[in-house]
C-alpha cells in the first residue's frame, strides 16, 4: 500500500523526520519497503499561461510560445504536441535546475530565442514517462511556485501489509496506529450526514446476507461529470498510485484509500429498479470495467438489478452500468462482503482489485454508512446534484460476531517473559480501539469491527508486544532440562559418507528434485512420475525417480563447458508413485545417494598417465564407501541391464540378496542423446542400505604365522570372478583369512575364449601354526572345485 | 723381523688406496687372514730365541692391530662415502606435486545446513526430517492456513493434485513431530522447500531450517535470546539484530528479524539496500490453535519456532550474489566450498 505522508500527517502529525517515522510504523508491523520523495530535485518552476503558441518558422514540430509567468511574459520554444494557447503549465525558468541536475539556460532553437522551458510530469520526477507538457487547472495562479503549488515536498511511503492487518488498508488506519504510538490525537473523520434533497431511492434486497450483511445505496441526481476533481484529490491520488478518471470515481477511490471502505458507483439510468444482491444463475455473465467479459459461475456473488448482474460483488464493476462521460444521475454502493466467502473468489476469474484485496482482508463493517456520506458529500461538492436518502439493507445476524476476549496478566508474564504495567497495558488496548474492562484476572475487551486478526488471548499480547516494541521485550536464555540423545553407532552418519566421498575427490551437487520429462524417461521408462500440476517449465515438470538425470544434466553441463574431469554426487528423495494417481496413497519419498564421474580418472599429472575414468573406478569409491558400514560383504554385485546404462557394464547392486542399487556406464544412445562425448559412469544407491553399519566386534589376533599360496587358472570368460572367489571361499574351509585376486589376464597364451585369473589365498589358524599338509589340503579341495564347478584349468601354482 | 717395518708401510699405503669394500676384504686377507704376510711373520717367531720372542711378537701383534682399526675405518669411510652417494643419487624435486585423488567437497548449502545443525544440537535440538511431497493438512490447515487464507498466497504452491503439494516449508515436518510425541520437544527440520517462483532472486527449490520448542516455561524472551545468540554464532560477529512485528499464521505473537547488514556493518550498501538491516529469518510463539491441533494443551505448554532460508544465509556468509548459483551445479561455483 503506497500513501502520501503528508496526507498521513493531516490525520496525525507527529514530530518525527520522514525516515523516524518509516522506522517506527516498521517496528510497530507496518513494515515499509520504500520511500520515495513525489517529485524530483528541483528549483525555479513556477505555472505559466500560455497566451499565444504559434508555428516555429524553420522547425516543422516546434512552436513559439508567448507565456505568462505571471512578473513577466516571455517567449518560449516548445515541441510538446499539446503546446497551445489558454493552458496552464509548469515553466522551468532561465536558472532552473531539474532533476538529473539539468541547468535551464536561454537558448536559441533553430534561431529563435527561448528563455525556459515548459515541462511535462517526467521531466519534474513526477511520473515515469509522460506525453506532452503537464496541464495544471485552469485556475492556477500564472508565477506561482509550482512545488509550493502542489505542494510537492511529500513523501510516497510504500508500507508492505501483512494479510492480517487489513484495517491499515487506509490512511486512517494508518492514521490510528500512528497516534497510538506518539500518544497522539488523530483527527476525526468528517462523515456528517448529508440530508436527502431528493426522495428517490432504489430497493436492496439482500438474497445471500451471509456473504454480503451489509448494503448502504443511495440516489444522487443531476451530478456533472464532465467537472474534472480538483487538483488536490487528483494529486493525492496520484501519490497514491492512482490515476484520475472522473470526478465520480476519483471519489470512490478516494475514499477507498482514506478510509480503507472500497465503493462503487453505477449509472443509475442503466439500472432497471432495485438492487438484489445474489448469487450468479446458472449461464449468467457480465462485461467487466476491464472489458473481459465473465462467464458467471453459480455460486458467485453479483449485485444486480431486477433484471442482469450488474457487478462481480466486492470485485469489479460491469461495463455496462459503469458512470460515463453521458451519465446523468448516480446510484452509490457501499457495502460490506463477507471475507469468508470472498476469499479465493477474485482469483477464480483472473482477477486481483483494490476492492476484492481489502474485502478478502476484512472491511471494517460497521464503515458503509460513515463512507457513503462521506462520498455524498464529496460528490456533490466536484459535481454537483442532488442526494436521496441511505438505503441501507443489513442482517446483524450475519455481521462478523467479534466475542469478548480476556486477557491474563499472568499470561503476559509467561509468553512475554516480564511484567507489563497495567497502565500501559490500558493504554494500549484502549488506543487500539478495544474496549476494556478490568475483571480479576486481567482485561476483558471488546473487538472492534475492524479487526480481524483479534480473537484469542494470544492475538492481544501480539498487540501489546508490538506497540510497547518488540526490542524493548526482555531477552533470556531458554531453560530445559537436558535431553541426551541416542547416538547409534549402528548407523553411518551422512555427513560421514559426504566427508568420505569428498576425499575420493567427489564434489557434492545439488540439483532440483522436478526434472524434465523427457529426460528422466531415459532413466525409468517404466514409472509414470508423479508430474507438477503447475510446473515452472516443462524442464521442471515431474517429480525425480531417479537422482540420475540430474546428476547427468549437470555432467553434461560441465562437460560443454569443457570441464576435463566431473566427480559429483548428490543425497535426497527421488519419488516413487505406487499405486494410481499422483497422490500420496503409496508414494515412496526413498532417500538415495547418486553418483556420477567422467572424464579424467585423475587430475592430469606428471605422475600418473591417466586415461578416461571407467567402470572400475566408480565401483570402487563405491566398494570404498560399502566398507565404511563394516560390512561390505553382505554387499553384492550382479551383472544387470538398466534403461539407461550399457547392457555390458551395469551391475546390480544387493545387499543380502535385495536390490539397493545400481551402477554402470551410460548407454551410448544417452550419452547420444545428451551430446555428451566421453563415457560417465553412475550410481544410485538406497541410503538406508548404505547407512546401516555394524558393530565392529573383537576377536583374538592370532599368534600363529600366515601361510600364503598362490594360484592361477584358466576359465571361461563369461565366469564371474565373484562367483568362482564365491567358491575358493567355500571349498578353502576354515583356515582361509583372505582371499585377493591380483591378476586377471586375457590374450596371447590363452585360448581367446578363456581367461586367467590368479588368487592369493592366505591361511592361519588361531591354535596352532598350519603344516604344509593341512594348507595343501585345503588347496587341493579349491582346484578340485574350480575345476569341477568351472571346468577350470590350473594354470600356475606357487607354494 | 727386520722386514716388519716395510710391509706394515705397504699395508698402510695399500688400505688407504682400497677403492671399495671388496679391495679392502682382500687387503685383510693378504696381511692379515690366516696366511697373510703379517700373520706368517707371527709364525716365525719359532725361530727366535726365547729372549727375543715376546718383544718381537709384542712389535708384529700392535701392527697387526694397527693395520685391522685402519682397515675398519677405511671400510666405515667407504660405507659413508656409499650411502652418501645413494641419498644424492636418490634427491627429488620436493615441490612437484603429489600423487593421487584431489579433494572434492560439499555443497554449500549443506555445509550452512551442518553449521546451523551444529548450533542448535549443542542446545539440544534433535534434527528431524520429514516427506517432501506434502498433503494439504499437514502443510497448510495444520498450520492455521485454511483454503483461500490471503497467506497461501504468500506460498505460491506447486500441486500435484488439489489435496497434495510440494511442502512449502519445513513446518509440516513440525506438526508431525507434534502429532506424534509430546512436549518437552525440541526439534530443528531442515530441507527442500518448494514455491512456484523463479527469477533473479527466487529459485522454485530452495532450502529451509525450521525450529520448534516446545514447553512448561519457553517465553518469547527465550525465542529472542536464542535467536540472536545463533545469529552471533553463526556469522561470528557481535552484530546488532532486531526483532520486527509480522505476520505467520503459525505464530502469534510473529516476528520477522533483522541483522545489522554483514557487508557494510550497517551503514547502508547494495546489499541491504540501504538500510543497514537484512532480513534473515521468521519466527514466534507457537499459535494455541496449532498446538490444539496436534494435541497439546496450550494452557499448560507454550513454544517457538523459528525458520530461516539456508541460500539467504548462506548467500549472506560467504558473500554469493547470485541465488540461482546454488543449482546450477558448476564446478567452478561448487569448487569455491
Amino acid at each position: 500500500m503506497k500513501i502520501s505522508e503528508q496526507w498521513l500527517r493531516e490525520w496525525v502529525n507527529p514530530s518525527l523526520s520522514t525516515e523516524e517515522l518509516a522506522h517506527q510504523i516498521t517496528m510497530a508491523g507496518l513494515e515499509v519497503d520504500a520511500i520515495e520523495p513525489v517529485a524530483g530535485k528541483f528549483s525555479n518552476v513556477v505555472v505559466a499561461e500560455i497566451l499565444e503558441a504559434v508555428q516555429h518558422p524553420d522547425a516543422d514540430k516546434l512552436r513559439v510560445c508567448t507565456v505568462n509567468a505571471g512578473a513577466e511574459t516571455v517567449q518560449i520554444v516548445c515541441g510538446a504536441p499539446n503546446a497551445r494557447a489558454g493552458i496552464k503549465v509548469p515553466l522551468a525558468q532561465v536558472g532552473a535546475v531539474l532533476p538529473g541536475d539539468f541547468k535551464i539556460k536561454k537558448a536559441k532553437l533553430r534561431g529563435v530565442e527561448s528563455r525556459g522551458m515548459l515541462c511535462a510530469e517526467a521531466e519534474l520526477g513526477l511520473s515515469e514517462a509522460s506525453e506532452g507538457l503537464m496541464e495544471l487547472p485552469a485556475d492556477a495562479p500564472p508565477g506561482a511556485d509550482l512545488r509550493e503549488y502542489l505542494q510537492l515536498d511529500d513523501h510516497l511511503i510504500e508500507i508492505g501489509l501483512t494479510p492480517n492487518r487489513a484495517d491499515c488498508l487506509g490512511i486512517a488506519g494508518i492514521a490510528r496506529e500512528v497516534g497510538l504510538l506518539n500518544n497522539l490525537p488523530v483527527a476525526a473523520v468528517l462523515c456528517e450526514p448529508v440530508p436527502a434533497t431528493i426522495t428517490d431511492s432504489l430497493t436492496v434486497s439482500l438474497e445471500a446476507a451471509e456473504r454480503c450483511p451489509r448494503y448502504a445505496g443511495r440516489v444522487i441526481r443531476n451530478v456533472d461529470v464532465s467537472r474534472p476533481s480538483p487538483l488536490w484529490l487528483q494529486e493525492k491520488l496520484r501519490r497514491c498510485g492512482l490515476r484520475s478518471i472522473d470526478a465520480v470515481v476519483d471519489v470512490t477511490n478516494y475514499i477507498l484509500l482514506e478510509l480503507g471502505q472500497p465503493m462503487h458507483a453505477f449509472d443509475l439510468d442503466k439500472l432497471e429498479q432495485g438492487i438484489v444482491v445474489r448469487t450468479a444463475r446458472e449461464g449468467e455473465s457480465l462485461q467487466l470495467l476491464d472489458g473481459q467479459v465473465a462467464e458467471l459461475r453459480a455460486d458467485t456473488l453479483v449485485i444486480a438489478d431486477n433484471s442482469a448482474p450488474l457487478a462481480l460483488a466486492g470485485i469489479m464493476g460491469g461495463e455496462p452500468s459503469s458512470v460515463g462521460s453521458s451519465t446523468q444521475h448516480l446510484f452509490l454502493e457501499s457495502a460490506f462482503f463477507s471475507p469468508d466467502y470472498l476469499a479465493g473468489e477474485a482469483r477464480r476469474y483472473g482477477l486481483h482489485t483494490d476492492s476484492s484485496h481489502r474485502f478478502e482482508r476484512g472491511v471494517d463493517f460497521n464503515l458503509q454508512r460513515a463512507a457513503l456520506e462521506r462520498a455524498t458529500q464529496l460528490i456533490l461538492d466536484v459535481v454537483g446534484g442532488e442526494a436521496g436518502p441511505v438505503t441501507e439493507a443489513v442482517s446483524e445476524a450475519h455481521l462478523p460476531a467479534r466475542p469478548d476476549v480476556v486477557l491474563r496478566r499472568a499470561r503476559i508474564r509467561r509468553l512475554l517473559g516480564f511484567e507489563l504495567a497495567d497502565g500501559e497495558v490500558d493504554r494500549i488496548l484502549a488506543g487500539l480501539g478495544l474496549g476494556v474492562t478490568t475483571v480479576a484476572e486481567g482485561w476483558c475487551c471488546s473487538v472492534p469491527s475492524w479487526r480481524f486478526d483479534i480473537s484469542i488471548e494470544a492475538d492481544l499480547l501480539e498487540e501489546l508486544a508490538r506497540v510497547y516494541g518488540y526490542n524493548r521485550l526482555p531477552v533470556s536464555h531458554v531453560q530445559a532440562d537436558l535431553v541426551i540423545p541416542a547416538q547409534p553407532e549402528t548407523r553411518l552418519s551422512l555427513r560421514g559418507v559426504r566427508r568420505h566421498l569428498s576425499a575420493r575427490g567427489y564434489r557434492e551437487a545439488i540439483t532440483y528434485s522436478f526434472v524434465d520429462r523427457k529426460l528422466q524417461q531415459l532413466f525409468d521408462p517404466d514409472v509414470t512420475p508423479i508430474a507438477l500440476e503447475n510446473p515452472i517449465s516443462a524442464e521442471m515438470g515431474v517429480m525425480r525417480s531417479s537422482l540420475l538425470p540430474g546428476l547427468v544434466s549437470a555432467v553434461q553441463r560441465s562437460v560443454h563447458r569443457q570441464q576435463p574431469r566431473v566427480r559429483l554426487f548428490e543425497t535426497g528423495l527421488r519419488f516413487i508413485p505406487g499405486g494410481e494417481g499422483n497422490g500420496l496413497q503409496g508414494l515412496r519419498q526413498s532417500p538415495s545417494l547418486g553418483m556420477v564421474i567422467s572424464g579424467r580418472r585423475f587430475d592430469e599429472s606428471w605422475s600418473v598417465a591417466s586415461g578416461a575414468a571407467d567402470f572400475y573406478d566408480i565401483k570402487g569409491d563405491l566398494e570404498s564407501l560399502l566398507g565404511l558400514g563394516r560390512c561390505a560383504e553382505q554387499f553384492t554385485f550382479a551383472a544387470a541391464t538398466h534403461p539407461a546404462l550399457h547392457p555390458g557394464q551395469t551391475a546390480a547392486i544387493s545387499r543380502n540378496g535385495e536390490q539397493v542399487g545400481v551402477v554402470g556406464a551410460l548407454h551410448p544412445d544417452v550419452l547420444g542423446a545428451l551430446d555428451i562425448p566421453g563415457p560417465v559412469l553412475a550410481c544410485e544407491l538406497a541410503l538406508d542400505a548404505l547407512l546401516a553399519a555394524q558393530l565392529p566386534a573383537f576377536s583374538e589376533l592370532s599368534r600363529f604365522p600366515e601361510v600364503r599360496r598362490d594360484i592361477a587358472i584358466i576359465v571361461d570368460k563369461h565366469v564371474p570372478a565373484a562367483e568362482l572367489m564365491q567358491n575358493v571361499r567355500v571349498s578353502a574351509g576354515v583356515y582361509l583369512r583372505q582371499l585377493r585376486l591380483f591378476d586377471v589376464y586375457e590374450g596371447k597364451g590363452i585360448d581367446p575364449k578363456r581367461k586367467s585369473l590368479a588368487f592369493g589365498l592366505t591361511f592361519r589358524d588361531q591354535s596352532r601354526t598350519l603344516s604344509d599338509d593341512v594348507v595343501n589340503q585345503s588347496m587341493k579341495q579349491v582346484i578340485d572345485s574350480l575345476e569341477k564347478n568351472y571346468n577350470a584349468e590350473l594354470r600356475n601354482q606357487a607354494l | 723381523m727386520d722386514n716388519l717395518t716395510p710391509l706394515a708401510e705397504e699395508a698402510k699405503s695399500a688400505i688407504a688406496g682400497a677403492g671399495d669394500s671388496a679391495a679392502l676384504e682382500q687387503l685383510r686377507v693378504d696381511f692379515l687372514g690366516k696366511k697373510g704376510r703379517v700373520t706368517e711373520l707371527l709364525k716365525g717367531l719359532g725361530q727366535l730365541s726365547a729372549e727375543e720372542r715376546p718383544a718381537a711378537g709384542a712389535r708384529i701383534n700392535v701392527v697387526k692391530q694397527e693395520l685391522q682399526a685402519l682397515i675398519n675405518e677405511r671400510k666405515a669411510a667407504l660405507e659413508a662415502a656409499a650411502l652418501a652417494e645413494q641419498l644424492a643419487r636418490e634427491t627429488l624435486d620436493v615441490t612437484l606435486p603429489g600423487r593421487g585423488q584431489s579433494t572434492g567437497g560439499i555443497h554449500p548449502v549443506t555445509r550452512t545446513i551442518e553449521r546451523m545443525e551444529d548450533f542448535f544440537a549443542a542446545v539440544g535440538f534433535e534434527v528431524v526430517e520429514g516427506p517432501e511431497i506434502e498433503d494439504d493438512y499437514h502443510n497448510f490447515e495444520a498450520l492455521n492456513i485454511p483454503a483461500h487464507h490471503p497467506a497461501r498466497a504468500m506460498h505460491d504452491t506447486f500441486y500435484v493434485d488439489p489435496t497434495t503439494v510440494l511442502r512449502t516449508h519445513t513446518s509440516p515436518v513440525q506438526v508431525r513431530v507434534m502429532e506424534n510425541s509430546q512436549p518437552p520437544l525440541r526439534v530443528i527440520c531442515p530441507g527442500r522447500v518448494y514455491r512456484c517462483d523463479s527469477d533473479l532472486t527466487h529459485t522454485p527449490m530452495f532450502h529451509q531450517v525450521e525450529g520448534l520448542l516446545v514447553d512448561e516455561r519457553s517465553s518469547f524472551a527465550d525465542l529472542k535470546g536464542l535467536i540472536e545468540d545463533f545469529l552471533r554464532v553463526f556469522f561470528e560477529k557481535d552484530l546488532s539484530v532486531r526483532f520486527r512485528p509480522s505476520y505467520f499464521p503459525f505464530t502469534e505473537p510473529s516476528a520477522e528479524v533483522d541483522i545489522q547488514c554483514v557487508n557494510c556493518a550497517g551503514a547502508g550498501c547494495r546489499v541491504c539496500s540501504q538500510t543497514g538491516w537484512l532480513e534473515v529469518m521468521g519466527c514466534g510463539m507457537v499459535h494455541p490453535r496449532v498446538l490444539e491441533g496436534s494435541g497439546i494443551d496450550p494452557e499448560r505448554y507454550t513454544g517457538f519456532a523459528f525458520g530461516m532460508g539456508v541460500e539467504r544465509l548462506a548467500m549472506l556468509r560467504y558473500g554469493v550474489n547470485d541465488l540461482r548459483l546454488f543449482f546450477e551445479n558448476d564446478l567452478r561455483f561448487l569448487e569455491q566450498f
